[in-house]
């Protein structure tokens, strides 16, 4: 068979193994752990179950939207962190709420193409360590008070000082919002709500559905992905707690929408959860998986990204997913499992409308028909970060990871696993599990 | 020529001095060393050099002390008193020289050391923790004898200079620095430009602050005195352990008077230096090292240790281990069981380490391991899983197959004898006892048992990795209760035994405590726990003939466990012990002490009989580190030789006559010190 035409030209790139710590709700102070803690509690217990010391990989590769002030190129200081030593080399990569997927890319490219036969990537991100920072006005006073010599500049400075220097700008907020259309996330969702007529008894019955989902998981053990935390004071973390097991719609529908105030749609309970926590991927060249007779839990054969209007960047998915189908002349029965990840409910229901929306499809994609539905019942099937959690550097690799679990489980063969991306983006990943030309 | 010591000058006209003992790896200062330092003194003083600095060629440290070998030698106080003012003499020229002088600090800089760098104008030291700069000598019975009880306060100022000879605390590079021991603490690559700089450049040397003088003034003296007497008598009594007061006494006379104040301290530190006390400290000391050359580093390699069982002790072991540099994972049936052993390990790193940086990674090396796969990769592997012969057996039998073929293989266990255990095995010689003490981060010792069959390279192996953990290794035969249970237990029995005849608890632990342990065995029973005193008593009594008290089963039927379940043979609130009711007017029986003593110097003479342990030497190191019996006694068989046998020997008699056979003297009296 002549090889398909494929963004990942050249060796094929191997999942070996995977592992994420559960996702911690984000309740005010900052959790019990910094990115670089959430990934190492990911991470070690990866590392400790391979048959390869740690040393053994050619790189490691972390995706972040935001790491601490002691955490400055993270990717570097997890590897160390994880014992892989000092000649593993480590980086970062940022593409907000994809930057976990971004990295996975990274990786298999490095694989791909022969740079690396042995990658551990994936993302980290504790939301609830994103820092306050002073106001420009409250740094500019900084500066000039350092500036101020003798006691009446320095009393003259003194008396320019003004309340509203004090107000402190959340950093996860501004992160939350775009700066080229001036709209919260939550806006673009309200957007979306509006463009595909998705109301709110919708949304909500979705949020109930995730919730539903994971509950189901967790019940029958489908999560075995999560690595218990151990906090310092010896707490034991060992459940994503953002799950709601008896929320329903009656519940849902009492919250007042968070985003557009008064009349908007979209609420606390209908979006992801503000969460902190890590995913990793043991990703893996054929001469590797020989080298250390490594397990295969399938392969990535193709990645995607796509850009559009960031007011609309919810649909990011349909404009990424889409081409992979094209470009491996796959009919959207041929995939057995979805991810697309829940940055808000109503933003899911919209990206299934407008991938078969005739107008939609026509004008933003080109087609000439469009896309055949797909099932509600393959789409997300143990949940979504609106039950589990979306913290914003680390879903990319969740949902790649849980893909392959879901695949594995049910013994299906190809899966997407797609998200979308603040400021306009999409990201889809084609994965596939057996054969492979090794 | 001088065979330890070489100067070289440099052209800027400074003098450098390098201590490298020709017979020794470390640095110490003994009659021949010092004498050639005189010479060489004398030679520096007429070359009238710019500067002088004292170094060290060694990589351990600066000078460890003085040779505390010759103390063993010293035949009477008056030769101990000219050796010090022989020493006191050669400081002298050195601090009196008109150019500047300094010490150039790394590693150890201790007691005698120490005292040589304070006669220096300056000190200069590596600011790491690898360096400890100090004055240990308390813990020898002593104080500092050369000269360091004088200029010690006159460098850092009494109460601080006090505080460091009584607890004979050592300090990092950069600790000393706060407290102005040294005048710069920087990191090693500066060292030899720092020493350079100070010299050249002659800044004013240290002196402390007023804050720091006045408590010597004459009309605070006594005051402080009895405040210092009142602390030290917290952590050591007076006819237990005579040094510190001694030192408080002789600064209290002497604070305002050098001349008299260097006399002072000849004449007390040649005492000290002669008495039973000081004597035997410096036998536990030789004891001490006797235990550390058990155990050769070169012997094992190990990089990743495993340990199976997160309960107190597993969990313990493997922060240790953690704390100690080894890539560690603890394995356990589930998570639940794993997080608390975490938690302590967090904290047990946050006060050893202190540094967040440091903290931070031995955390990182601290693996939880539900899965058990951290088994094919360890080099060393401990089981610590609860006292089962069948679960122990089961668990081999799953390791063995997977362990690496040259992993050490050891259990912790206590009590069952390692011939039971290591049945289980394909290969039964690799099976190694490393029995660890409860609290693991305080107790230094380690038993490395051995049954008739086990590998004696494999026994090596693991008093190895005892020193590689920094403990100290005891060789001991598998046997009931292997070494220090197997003494102890007759012990906790016999108070036990008093309480049932109606002996306070208080008075029982007073008597023990006066004659020089620890902690009561009363206490020490609640400590450690009740139900566990009675699983090792019982399995005890299967194979030597002891009695359990009754009164001991029914208080672990009641529930009531010792310190842990709040209630023992005292009450607990809070971990904290609730002072019992008073027992006004009662005198306790005469023989008290002894009939708690004598049970634990038979059952040791017992283990001496049957070999548990190779030499009494190595017996009374073991019980000295295993329990803390009575340092300053120097072991229990060195407390039998000091007594007398014969003394002992009728004490024992009359006992057996009143107590019964619980008495019986072993058949080993009639063979100690025979042989």
């Amino acid at each position: 068979m002549a090889s398909p035409k494929t963004n990942l030209k050249g060796r094929t790139v191997y999942v070996v193994d995977g592992s994420r710590t559960p996702f911690l709700k984000v309740q005010g102070p900052p959790g019990p752990f910094r990115a670089s803690d959430l990934a190492v509690q990911a991470g070690r217990a990866l590392l400790a179950r391979q048959p390869f010391e740690p040393d053994a990989l050619d790189e490691v590769i972390l995706g972040c939207v935001s790491s601490g002030p002691d955490e400055a190129n993270i990717g570097r200081i997890v590897a160390l962190r994880l014992g892989c030593g000092h000649k593993v080399p480590g980086w970062t990569v940022q593409r907000n709420c994809a930057s976990a997927m971004q990295s996975l890319d990274c990786a298999a490219q490095n694989i791909a193409t022969g740079r690396s036969d042995l990658v551990l990537a994936g993302g980290t991100e504790a939301m609830s360590h994103h820092p306050l920072l002073l106001s420009e006005q409250m740094v500019a006073w900084l500066a000039a008070w350092n500036r101020a010599r003798g006691l009446p500049a320095r009393l003259q400075q003194l008396g320019k000082l003004r309340a509203g220097h004090f107000k402190p700008i959340i950093a996860l907020m501004r992160g939350l919002r775009d700066p080229i259309v001036g709209m919260s996330m939550g806006q673009t969702a309200e957007v979306l709500a509006d463009k595909f007529g998705v109301s709110r008894e919708e949304m909500d019955a979705y949020a109930v559905e995730s919730h539903k989902r994971l509950a189901r998981a967790l019940e029958k053990g489908w999560m075995d992905e999560i690595e218990p935390m151990y906090g310092p004071d010896g707490t034991l973390y060992q459940q994503d707690e953002g799950l709601r097991p008896d929320t329903d719609i009656t519940k849902l529908g009492r919250l007042k929408p968070f985003f557009d105030r008064t009349v908007g749609k979209v609420t606390a309970g209908n979006s992801s959860q503000v969460t902190d926590g890590a995913a990793l991927l043991l990703l893996a060249s054929s001469t590797a998986v020989k080298k250390y007779k490594l397990p295969v839990l399938g392969r990535i054969t193709d990645c995607q990204w796509a850009g559009l209007n960031p007011e609309w960047m919810g649909l990011g998915p349909v404009h990424a997913m889409l081409p992979l189908l094209q470009r491996h002349n796959l009919a959207v029965s041929d995939i057995d499992y979805w991810e697309i990840n829940e940055a808000f409910a109503t933003q899911v229901l919209a990206c299934q409308r407008a991938w078969t929306c005739k107008f939609y499809t026509s004008r933003q994609l080109g087609l000439d028909k469009p896309m055949d539905p797909i099932d509600p019942a393959r789409l997300n099937v143990d949940g979504g970060a609106v039950s589990i959690g979306h913290p914003v550097g680390t879903s990319g690799t969740r949902i790649v990871l849980h893909l392959l679990k879901v695949l594995q489980r049910e013994d299906a063969k190809r899966g997407i696993a797609s998200i979308c991306i603040g400021g306009g983006q999409g990201g889809a990943m084609l994965v596939e599990r057996e054969g492979g030309d090794s | 020529m001088s065979k330890h010591w070489r100067r070289e000058k440099d052209d800027d006209g400074i003098i450098w001095l390098h201590f490298d003992h020709a017979d020794s790896g470390t640095n110490v200062l003994s009659d021949e060393t010092l004498e050639e330092l005189s010479d060489q003194l004398v030679k520096i003083e007429q070359a009238h050099p710019i500067g002088l600095v004292i170094l060290s060629d060694k990589a351990n440290g600066f000078i460890a002390g003085a040779d505390i070998k010759g103390f063993t030698r010293v035949k009477d106080t008056k030769e101990a008193h000219s050796i010090i003012r022989r020493a006191h003499a050669i400081f002298k020229r050195l601090e009196g020289f008109s150019f500047p002088t300094l010490a150039l600090i790394h590693g150890f800089c201790l007691g005698g050391g120490l005292e040589l760098a304070l006669a220096c104008r300056y000190r200069v030291a590596r600011e790491d923790e690898g360096t400890r700069i100090g004055l240990p000598e308390v813990k020898l019975g002593l104080f500092p004898g050369f000269g360091g009880s004088v200029r010690s306060m006159n460098l850092i100022g009494h109460l601080p200079a006090l505080n460091m000879m009584l607890t004979g605390r050592s300090f990092s590079g950069s600790a000393a620095r706060r407290l102005g021991l040294v005048d710069m603490a920087v990191p090693e690559r500066h060292l030899l430009t720092a020493a350079r700089h100070m010299i050249l450049e002659r800044p004013e040397p240290h002196r402390p602050t007023w804050q720091q003088k006045f408590p010597g003034g004459a009309p605070f003296r006594p005051l402080v005195a009895a405040y210092l007497k009142r602390e030290v008598g917290k952590k050591a009594r007076q006819d237990h352990y005579p040094a510190p007061y001694a030192l408080i006494d002789h600064w209290e006379r002497y604070a305002d008077r050098p001349d008299d104040m260097y006399a002072s301290e000849a004449e007390k530190v040649a005492e000290l230096i002669c008495s039973e006390t000081a004597q035997n400290l410096i036998r536990v000391f030789f004891l001490q090292e006797q235990l550390k050359s058990q155990g050769r580093k070169s012997d094992i390699a190990p990089k990743h240790v495993h340990v199976v069982g997160g309960g107190v002790m597993g969990g313990d072991i493997a922060a240790w281990c953690a704390l100690k540099g080894f890539t560690v994972t603890l394995q356990d049936r589930g998570p639940e069981f794993l997080n608390r052993a975490m938690g302590r390990a967090y904290s047990l790193f946050k006060k050893k380490l202190k540094k967040p940086h440091l903290v931070q990674a031995a955390a990182d090396r601290l693996i939880p391991d539900v899965g058990g796969t951290g088994v094919p990769k360890a080099d060393v592997i401990i089981e610590a899983i609860f006292e089962n012969v069948e679960a122990k057996q089961a668990l081999y039998k799953d390791l063995e197959p997977r362990i690496k073929k040259d992993a050490l293989l050891c259990t912790n266990t206590s009590s069952i004898p390692l011939e039971l255990l290591n049945v289980a095995l394909k290969n039964p010689k690799r099976l190694v006892g490393l029995h660890f003490f409860n609290p693991v981060a305080k107790m230094q010792l380690i038993e490395i048992v051995s049954a008739k069959n086990t590998d004696k390279k494999e026994a090596k192996r693991a008093a190895a990795f005892a020193r590689h953990i920094d403990r100290l290794p005891l060789p001991v035969r598998s046997s009931p209760g292997f070494l220090v249970n197997r003494i102890l237990m007759p012990y906790l029995l016999e108070a036990v035994q008093l309480l049932d005849e109606q002996v306070p608890a208080s008075f029982i632990d007073n008597a023990a405590m006066a004659f020089g342990m620890p902690m009561g065995p009363i206490e020490l029973a609640d400590t450690v726990g009740l139900d566990i005193c009675l699983a090792v008593a019982d399995k005890l009594a299967e194979d030597i003939p002891v009695q359990v008290p009754e009164r001991l089963r029914e208080m672990v039927q009641k529930g009531s466990l010792g310190r842990k379940s709040g209630q023992g043979f005292y009450r607990y609130a809070k971990g904290k012990k609730q002072k019992p009711t008073q027992s006004q007017g009662y005198v306790p029986p005469r023989d008290l002490t002894d009939r708690l003593i004598l049970r634990m110097l038979n059952e040791a003479v017992a283990c001496l009989r049957e070999g548990v342990v190779e030499s009494a030497d190595m017996l009374d190191a073991g019980v000295i580190f295993g329990t803390g019996f009575a340092p300053f006694r120097g072991g229990p068989m060195h407390y039998v030789e000091n007594r007398g046998l014969d003394d002992i020997r009728q004490q024992l008699e009359k006992m057996e006559q009143s107590q019964g056979g619980r008495f019986v003297a072993d058949k080993g009296w009639e063979t100690l010190f025979t042989s």
